[in-house]
């Protein structure tokens, strides 16, 4: 009833000038409604970073388990590699009948996404580790424990992270439809009114934003991280 | 599967929303909003075949286009920057972003859904073609030279079949997001499967539920379909060799790191 309301206010709003009734791209409107658009922005932020939190969590322990376990390299690949398939719409769907709608249902279909493009980055990046290198941290006398945290997995960073990029851009996009899970976030905003060139582009480009700021900010610790490749670069 | 309709909803009442869902997708039924009819395998299969239609037309242009440039790309050892960044930008854009885009500056309808979703099939494609056809083996294209071939029958005859698996691993990709994204299609009044989920007041829960059991079976059909056409597809030395780069190569970017490491 009060958004029956909300909505024609709107419309009445909205039908006032010639550019926004036209659903055209006006700066003016951007500029007084700003503020609608700040809370989505922030639970996009909060989807995303949640679940590539909880991602990385479970992605990066079960690479390290397989790391020295190969056998259960295949099946967690095949598996993980099967939730990546569900397209994102249906299984925000298919989960609400067991967790509702509302977050715990975004965060749950999100963090299943990023698990296959962590675990085989991860997996990639220690086998990608030169045998000599190992040999030679073993002849010095390290066990495998300190092998793994001080030679192979300083050396994978870069594959990692590589992966933690990509799944960090997919994450951003897929939670632009969290909204069908009742979550939220800048997605929902596009929604509301697809047709509305204003709209489109300030949520549109709100969420292109976010993923070209993510990704720069773990390239950044990427470099940061990594000082020997740019000095063999120089 | 559906015997009596009185059994059949006995036998799904306890599973729930989801035997709903599954009676929805067998029986037609009034909508929520009363008067039409809404359901059943009749309307079901209207909404695979458009969904269907606009996810082929999408990706037969994507393989037209990319697959082309992604050979002359690879084959002359150009344009690396070019297909790493085409691959960059086509994963910061989310597909809704996308579609919301076009419904706003170009309008509705099949084409434009189907000009989105080609947007999407490209860049898969192109990364893994360019990435298939650079990573092999330089010996061999010179030995291909060596015998007489001409740089269009090194391209058709070495670097062609040699890519192939990597090639098939982008085209499944692809048509795996493709068939995913052709979901939020009604958005732009084309009525794919995703229509239920996008109209609740017409079709209620069972509806959109239904609906996505229906488009992640035919994610998961497509996807197991070409999987076996990307076995078949790969030349039997690559098989003999055992290691199949598709396997782990298909999302993988071209990057500098390995040339600078060795």
């Amino acid at each position: 009833m009060s958004l029956d309301l909300i909505a024609q206010l709107q419309t009445r709003e909205r039908s006032g000038t010639g550019c926004v009734a036209e659903n055209g791209f006006c700066p003016g409107w951007i500029a007084d409604n700003w503020d609608r658009y700040v809370d989505p922005f922030w639970q996009h932020v909060f989807l995303t970073l949640t679940s590539m939190a909880i991602g990385f969590a479970i992605a990066f322990s079960l690479a390290v388990i397989a790391h020295r376990r190969r056998w259960l390299v295949a099946p967690v690949a095949a598996f993980t590699g099967a939730l990546y398939t569900i397209p994102s719409v249906a299984f925000f769907f298919l989960l609400q009948p067991l967790t509702g709608r509302g977050n715990t249902t975004a965060l749950i279909a999100l963090v299943c996404y990023t698990l296959l493009i962590i675990f085989r980055n991860v997996i990639t990046g220690l086998a990608s580790v030169p045998a000599e290198t190992k040999d030679a941290a073993v002849g010095m006398g390290l066990t495998e424990r300190q092998v793994l945290w001080r030679v192979e997995m300083p050396l994978a960073l870069p594959e990692i992270l590589a992966g933690l990029r990509i799944a960090t851009t997919t994450t951003v996009g897929l939670a632009a439809l969290a909204f069908f899970a009742g979550a939220g976030g800048l997605g929902a905003v596009l929604e509301e009114q697809p047709l509305f060139r204003s709209n489109v582009v300030v949520a549109g480009g709100l969420s292109i934003l976010l993923a070209a700021a993510l990704d720069l900010i773990i390239l950044t610790v990427q470099r940061a991280m990594t000082p020997w490749r740019r000095a063999a670069a120089a | 599967m559906a015997k009596g309709g009185g059994g059949m909803s006995l036998t799904l009442a306890f599973l729930g929303d989801f035997g709903e869902a599954v009676e929805f997708i067998f029986k037609e039924r009034e909508s929520v909003s009363g008067g039409v009819q809404i359901g059943g395998l009749a309307e079901i299969g209207e909404f695979t075949i458009t969904h269907l239609q606009v996810s082929v037309v999408a990706m037969a242009f994507a393989c037209a286009v990319s697959i082309p440039i992604g050979l002359y790309l690879g084959h002359f050892g150009k344009g690396e920057f070019f297909a790493i960044t085409v691959s960059n930008v086509g994963r910061a854009v989310p597909s809704v972003v996308l579609l919301v885009f076009f419904l706003a500056y170009l309008g509705i309808g099949f084409t434009n859904v189907a000009a989105v979703l080609f947007l999407l099939a490209v860049p898969p494609i192109l990364t893994n073609t360019y990435v298939g056809t650079r990573q092999i083996d330089p010996e061999v294209v010179d030995a291909a030279r060596g015998v007489g071939m001409s740089d269009l029958q090194v391209v058709r005859r070495v670097r062609l079949p040699l890519a192939m698996p990597t090639i098939f691993a982008g085209i499944r990709f692809s048509a795996v997001s493709v068939v995913a994204t052709a979901t939020i299609a009604p958005l732009a009044n084309v009525q794919t499967l995703g229509e239920p989920l996008v109209t609740p007041s017409v079709y209620g829960f069972e509806g959109q539920l239904g609906a996505a059991i229906v488009v992640t079976i035919l994610t998961l059909l497509i996807d197991a379909g070409l999987g076996g056409i990307q076995r078949a597809a790969t030349p039997r030395g690559i098989k003999l060799a055992g290691e199949t780069p598709a396997r782990r190569r298909w999302l993988t970017l071209p990057t500098r790191r390995r040339e600078a490491a060795t």
